[in-house]
């Protein structure tokens, strides 16, 4: 079936399975810790709220989300920065280095 | 020696477990087991169709636990296996004319006179699910390669831990080893992987299970067929033998493997 989709230049099917266990494995991250998605809505809002007060990040692009594994569930946050806001004068002598766009908790 | 009381469930509908339980079942007796099937899905009996015994049934699991009848006037025979019978489930009732207390109990007499009691639970994770765990010595989770019949099997997996019962066991049913080699479709690894727990068995998708159900003969009673072969194999599993997991290779037809070697 594939040489024949080839043959008549269609493209190959994806390949569903990986999908299916991405998708199990955010969605069971999430049964297991009994956390929805509100909830997660929830703690990205806060999320961008308080990094924001340090960094200006691009808002609408971060995404918040979970994924489980033998060993551990992850909280996964990618939160793009545009740049770091300019210190407060009491935290100016602790000027801290741009953080990596990508953090796992 | 005191037999074992195996609860098979899965928490989705549909994937396979009174299948599974009859197989297993006429596997386990075919291996010289004293074995007794027992339809714990009250209200919705269908143990005693997939294993072609409908027509003899009297009295049944709910008529013994009230004390209408006794424990071997309920039990019925299966005439091509002599260390097979089957308790089934009242059809004009529901889940709750049994309690989880009852259950105990009932399998408590089970376990003096038979060497593996099968318990195939109803669907879901209310009061039948929880009737059918309470006896249990082991679970066997039954799951389909589908993304909604591992959630649930998870949630399951999680309410067995919660109740203090030892870690269960898989098996993957209905598995189309083509569409796994397409990656069309979750494999043995992606589900264990996912659920984290031991795996029993995987059993192929086999059209002769329809056929057989058809007929009320379990595919287990004869070689011939993949999917009887599989229960087979779980069965001396359960017995506590080594047997290793099938890798289902070379089950493709002609025309599967030859889009494989262009796919090169």
């Amino acid at each position: 079936m594939n040489f024949l989709s080839r043959l008549l230049g269609r493209p190959p099917e994806g390949e569903s399975a990986q999908v299916a266990k991405q998708r199990l494995q955010l969605v069971l991250a999430q049964d297991r810790l009994n956390i929805s998605t509100e909830t997660l809505n929830v703690l990205k809002d806060e999320m961008i709220e308080v990094i924001s007060r340090h960094i200006e990040i691009d808002q609408a692009n971060v995404q918040v989300s979970m994924t489980s594994t033998t060993q551990c569930t992850c909280l996964i946050a990618s939160i793009p920065v545009i740049r770091a806001r300019s210190p407060a004068p009491a935290e100016s002598a602790k000027r801290a280095r741009a953080p990596r766009q990508r953090s796992r908790a | 020696m005191a037999g074992r009381i195996i609860t098979l469930t899965s928490g989705k509908g549909g994937v396979g477990k009174t299948t599974a339980t009859a197989n297993l079942g006429v596997a386990l007796a075919r291996c010289a087991q004293r074995v007794v099937c027992v339809d714990a899905d009250i209200g919705l009996r269908n143990l005693d169709v997939v294993m072609g015994l409908e027509n003899r049934i009297v009295y049944d699991l709910v008529d013994v636990v009230e004390g209408r009848a006794r424990l071997r006037q309920a039990l019925i025979k299966d005439k091509r296996l002599p260390e097979l019978q089957l308790l089934p489930a009242a059809q004009t009732r529901d889940k709750s004319a049994v309690t989880e207390k009852q259950m105990i109990k009932l399998c408590e007499d089970l376990r003096k006179e038979f060497d593996f009691i099968l318990i195939d639970s109803p669907a879901g994770i209310e009061l039948g699910f929880r009737n059918s765990i309470a006896p249990a010595d082991e679970v066997i989770i039954v799951v389909t390669p589908e993304v909604s019949a591992v959630r649930d099997a998870d949630r399951v997996i999680g309410l067995i831990e919660a109740s203090e019962k030892p870690a269960p066991r898989l098996i993957i049913n209905r598995l189309r080893p083509a569409m796994v080699r397409r990656g069309e479709m979750l494999d043995t690894a992606d589900i264990l992987e996912v659920l984290a727990i031991e795996l029993l068995g995987i059993v192929p998708e086999d059209e002769t299970i329809i056929t057989a159900t058809n007929k009320g003969q379990p595919v287990a009673l004869e070689n011939r067929s993949p999917a009887g072969g599989a229960f087979m194999r779980i069965a001396r599993r359960l017995m506590g033998e080594d047997v290793p997991f099938q890798t289902f290779e070379d089950s493709s037809g002609w025309l599967e493997r030859l889009s494989h070697l262009f796919k090169r």
